[in-house]
């Protein structure tokens, strides 16, 4: 089954949506076929073959061109995908997220090699320094100084004493955790939503603890 | 082979200038030929705590722009024969450095001397990156307390990534010189611990410094402390850093104070 994209100008505010979908839902994109509906964007100038590069540099792979006079085309290596008329569009087709990480890796082509899910750091993360890891999780092997940070797509685990900022799940993974052997940080956060050290009090300070998300709100509790 | 040394540590006013007079001193007396380098251009001290201000002629900058040569700009320590200064320029800024003529001069240097001190300038910048950027070993010199911990932590950071040597793929040698130890503020814990500051930041513990009347006065006297008063408490934990860093096994002692008597010394062993 082809996937139909049919943009909507202004085009700027579409891709970025489009970007946000792709990078939740690349499993889902992966060598799927795309027509592309031009029929929202045929007045404007210029503004078709442009958006089909943008497409492209995205990696979707278009089979199709429709909703658009084939002249706009001609000259442009679209100019064989022009399907006349429009394709029947039934139904909706909704973009499912990939699954978290943990359940299922996701799969890749046999020809690449395995892409890199999970990051070990196995020295101390001093001030000043990130670690930024947008494809999964992160495990630290020593301690995160005061002023460190580190971002992970996925969960975070910290071995020796969470002292900077750890955040995660930046893509949207709500279901991502952060883990440390001794907690002193100045800020957790999940999934966009954060705590600062004064919401959780001495209690924690200096102990094992984990925390999640748990609806609207990031929640802490010890490891023991 | 000469070994280039970096005292550095991110904040000011901790002890760097003090600790490049007072190890290259120490370094000296131990048959080392020793020179001491003052990166902190705009803002050089290392002449006035060493003594030598009034035989200023040439400075760093002059020599790193090619307006001297280095042995125009070398000043001999009066007191100790193998130990020499190179001061910085007072009237200029740190942008005069230049990578390749810091590198230059790093580079002659190594073949005249055993041990090249270079005292780093506060901050992360040009005069900071270049002071550390040619560096076989860092002295990390940190008081106890956290501002100065962090920043060390920060400097650490960049030993790491910045120098020649981290570029290279090969390791700098890191220790830690915690200065301005008071021990009896830290007997009512009101300084962080040790311990607390050799598991924050991870690195050797090169020698504790106590904090003493004795360093200012060396200091005002134009004197580093180890050759002004070998006795006192502050010179023999410089004087023992130096026999550290020389390669020998030195127990290091926490300073403790005990019934006012500050000068007790108690045996401990750390990390």
């Amino acid at each position: 089954m082809a996937l139909i994209v049919a943009p909507e100008p202004p085009l700027a505010p579409w891709l970025a949506a489009l970007d946000e979908q792709i990078a939740r839902s690349r499993q889902f994109f992966v060598d799927r076929p795309v027509v592309v509906n031009l029929a929202a964007v045929q007045d404007q100038v210029g503004a078709p073959l442009e958006f089909l590069e943008h497409l492209t540099t995205r990696g979707l792979n278009i089979i199709g061109v429709e909703g658009i006079d084939r002249a706009v085309l001609e000259g442009s290596r679209w100019a064989q995908a022009w399907v006349l008329g429009a394709t029947s569009r039934d139904r909706l087709v909704l973009v499912p997220d990939d699954p978290p990480p943990a359940d299922a890796p996701e799969p890749v082509p046999e020809t690449e090699p395995p892409a890199q899910t999970h990051l070990i750091v196995e020295r101390p993360v001093r001030s000043g320094q990130s670690i930024i890891f947008e494809a999964g999780d992160v495990t630290v092997l020593g301690s995160v100084a005061s002023g460190a940070e580190i971002i992970a797509g996925g969960s975070i685990h910290i071995y020796g004493a969470l002292r900077g900022r750890a955040v995660a799940g930046v893509q949207g993974n709500q279901a991502a955790r952060i883990f440390c052997r001794r907690l002193f940080a100045e800020l957790l956060a999940i999934d966009g939503l954060y705590r600062t050290a004064e919401h959780w009090g001495e209690g924690l300070h200096g102990r094992p603890a984990q925390a999640w998300l748990d609806g609207e709100s990031v929640r802490l509790a010890a490891l023991e | 082979m000469a070994k280039v040394l970096v005292v550095t540590s991110g904040k000011g006013g901790v002890g760097k200038t003090t600790t490049s007079a007072a190890l290259g001193a120490a370094l000296a007396q131990l048959g080392q030929n020793v020179v001491v380098v003052d990166f902190d251009v705009g803002l050089r001290n290392l002449d006035l705590i060493m003594g030598a201000e009034r035989r200023v002629v040439y400075d760093l900058v002059n020599v790193v722009q090619g307006d001297a040569k280095l042995a125009q700009a070398l000043i001999r320590d009066k007191r100790v024969e193998s130990l020499s200064l190179l001061p910085a320029s007072q009237t200029r800024d740190k942008d005069a450095l230049t990578p390749e003529g810091v590198e230059r001069v790093v580079g002659e240097l190594r073949e005249k001397f055993d041990w090249i001190v270079c005292d780093s300038p506060a901050g992360i910048e040009r005069g900071a990156t270049l002071a550390m950027r040619h560096a076989d070993i860092a002295v990390v010199v940190t008081n106890p307390e956290v501002s100065s911990v962090r920043d060390s932590d920060r400097i650490i950071g960049l030993l790491d990534s910045k120098t020649a040597r981290a570029e290279a793929g090969d390791k700098i040698e890191k220790h830690l010189l915690l200065t301005r130890y008071d021990a009896g503020r830290a007997a009512r814990g009101e300084m962080l611990k040790v311990d607390d500051v050799l598991e924050i930041l991870a690195i050797p513990l090169l020698g504790i410094i106590p904090d003493s009347e004795e360093v200012l006065r060396a200091s005002n006297l134009g004197c580093p402390v180890t050759l002004h008063n070998p006795a006192s408490a502050p010179a023999r934990a410089y004087a023992d850093a130096a026999r550290r860093l020389m390669g020998e096994t030195i127990e290091i002692v926490v300073p403790i104070e005990r019934k006012g008597l500050m000068s007790r010394l108690f045996g401990r062993s750390v990390a």
